[in-house]
């Protein structure tokens, strides 16, 4: 077991100063996500410019797993169309959760940090978290989101 | 079948960790590469051998339906079945047998009383009383009978350091109270909750007290007599006995006046279609087949607490607690949740800037095996402002070189996030 495939640094340095992380007055959407089980909450904020992802925040309080995924989803999504995101999304669900899956983590860039979180299956669930909520947001789908 | 495998010693011997560590297989276990580490105890004990084989024995060589066969294999399940029973009775000193009813565990026998004891009896208006400290399984159980019947729930509150605020108490029990649910040992923080003052209070009113024991009975001696409760619920699991098992003690005037909760074989003494006639107690509570060889494992179990000695078990726990309470505290960081003077030997704590579910994995890869979240016991996370904790929970078997291992698996969690 090795812990610092868990902790990379990526994941230390976005759990100690997370990007993004404030809320959204006129928000275009915005998703709830809370895994009561281990008390991760969040709340993610998007503004849309037609399909495309304007602005992304979050706000909420967790474990570092589930608070630098949602760091890093920010910086990740900004910019890119709802079915972009959507893809991303999908893919890192099989990174997170398939250990057959053939994603090309060196394309993901500070996302294929999270790629070593599939080694601890009881953390999976933090590390997704902040993607369903996205899925919720950009759904705009109004009950709270979990993921245990 | 052997009973506990340790010959009693003097009372004022201390226990003899070491010999009593090479009796439970689990204890010898590495977990990723470094030896196990089980502070994990309010969540589950775990077991010595002489359970293990107790189980093992009973399915190698007596296994057949209880109370129903004239052949030699039930005879015999029916007698060691029944044995338990007698080792349980005389281990919370019922009165009889007949007040000594198996169920699941704790929560199936809080779900019975709601259901058989209160629900036939509460009416729109009545109250029921708990505590802010308890576990779900002593609030749903009641928020589902008050749906039912139209009672309401009334919540003692809890004070900074972790203990049910007396004084509250005494103004919330009235004449519209119907029957107080209340913890013995808090799971979340580890209180030891006066029960008497509390049970001697609702006495005056005539009020009815089910006591929530499932964290007291691996740690104090419970007499059900001297507390003078109507009901004590606790789990197998949590005093070295196996998962599946638990008692309901309730008191026999009670008891006798209760429907029976579930229907099927062993609940009966006859059945047409006009009319059921129930069996006496306590087997009226039991329908279906029971857990027989849980029963037996859990009575070989309390063979081996009450071997070792109630008392010298409280004794080492609470030097354990000692410990682990002044190592902790001067971790820096680190807040110790819960600071009642009377406490199990349950350590609960944040650490600044580290989210508990973190320390868990953290301590997991040191071998440290902690429980994280909110135990069960969400209100007690709320009234603190947290979403969560770590819990270090430690059983007589525990050293204070595995405390020693915690602060260190503390300090490196410190040094990976920072």
């Amino acid at each position: 077991m090795d812990l610092s495939e868990l902790y990379r640094d990526v994941i230390v340095d976005h759990n100690r100063n997370p990007r993004n992380f404030r809320p959204m007055p006129g928000a275009d959407s915005h998703a709830e996500g809370f895994n009561p089980l281990c008390g991760d909450r969040l709340t993610l904020f998007v503004k849309l410019d037609g399909d495309r992802i304007s602005d992304v925040s979050f706000q909420g309080s967790g474990c570092a797993i589930s608070v630098a995924s949602a760091s890093l989803l920010t910086e990740s999504v900004r910019g890119r169309t709802i079915p972009e995101a959507e893809r991303l999304f999908a893919t890192m669900h099989a990174l997170l959760t398939r250990d057959d899956a053939t994603v090309d983590v060196a394309a993901l860039g500070k996302l294929g940090a999270l790629s070593g979180v599939r080694a601890f299956p009881a953390r999976v669930k933090c590390a997704s978290l902040c993607w369903h909520t996205l899925d919720a947001a950009l759904h705009r789908q109004s009950e709270p989101v979990r993921t245990e | 079948m052997s009973a506990a495998s340790v010959t009693p010693v003097p009372a004022c011997a201390p226990l003899d960790v070491a010999a009593i560590r090479r009796e439970f297989p689990v204890l010898s276990m590495s977990v990723h590469g470094k030896p196990l580490c089980y502070l994990d105890n309010a969540a589950s004990s775990q077991h010595p051998q002489c359970v293990i084989d107790a189980v093992s024995d009973y399915y190698e060589t007596t296994h057949a339906n209880v109370h129903r066969g004239v052949h030699a294999l039930s005879q015999q399940a029916t007698d060691l079945f029944e044995g338990a029973r007698e080792k349980l009775r005389r281990f919370v000193n019922a009165r009889s047998t007949r007040e000594v009813i198996f169920v699941r565990g704790t929560t199936e026998a809080i779900n019975l009383v709601a259901q058989s004891y209160a629900r036939p009896r509460l009416r729109s208006g009545d109250e029921i009383l708990v505590s802010r400290l308890e576990h779900h399984a002593n609030i749903v159980p009641w928020q589902m009978v008050c749906e039912q019947t139209g009672a309401q729930l009334r919540v003692i509150p809890m004070t900074r350091t972790g203990e049910v605020d007396f004084a509250a108490f005494k103004s919330l029990l009235t004449d519209r109270t119907r029957l107080l649910a209340l913890t013995h040992v808090s799971n979340a923080l580890g209180t030891i909750v006066p029960v008497q003052q509390f049970i001697a209070e609702a006495r005056k009113r005539g009020v009815p007290v089910l006591l929530d024991g499932a964290q007291a009975v691996p740690h104090l001696e419970v007499d059900v007599q001297a507390l003078d409760c109507d009901f004590y619920c606790f789990s197998g699991h949590k005093m070295c006995g196996p998962t599946g098992i638990g008692v309901l003690y309730g008191r026999e005037s009670l008891l006798a006046a209760m429907p029976p909760w579930q229907g099927g074989g062993d609940m009966i003494l006859a059945v047409s279609f006009e009319r059921t006639i129930y069996n006496d107690l306590p087997y009226k509570f039991e329908a279906g087949t029971p857990h027989i060889a849980g029963a037996i494992g859990l009575g070989v179990a309390v063979d081996y607490l009450q071997a070792l000695g109630l008392n010298r078990i409280a004794d080492a726990e609470h030097e354990l607690l000692e410990y682990a309470t002044a190592r902790l505290a001067a971790v820096p960081g680190l807040e110790i949740i819960g600071t009642a003077p009377q406490k199990a030997a349950v350590v609960s704590f944040t650490m600044r800037g580290i989210h508990p579910h973190d320390l868990g994995t953290i301590l997991d890869s040191e071998g440290v095996a902690i429980r994280t979240g909110h135990h069960c016991a969400m209100p007690v996370m709320e009234f603190y402002g947290v979403p969560a904790t770590a819990r270090a929970s430690f059983a007589f078997y525990n050293t204070p070189a595995e405390i020693d291992r915690l602060v260190d698996a503390l300090a490196l969690a410190r040094e990976v996030l920072g």
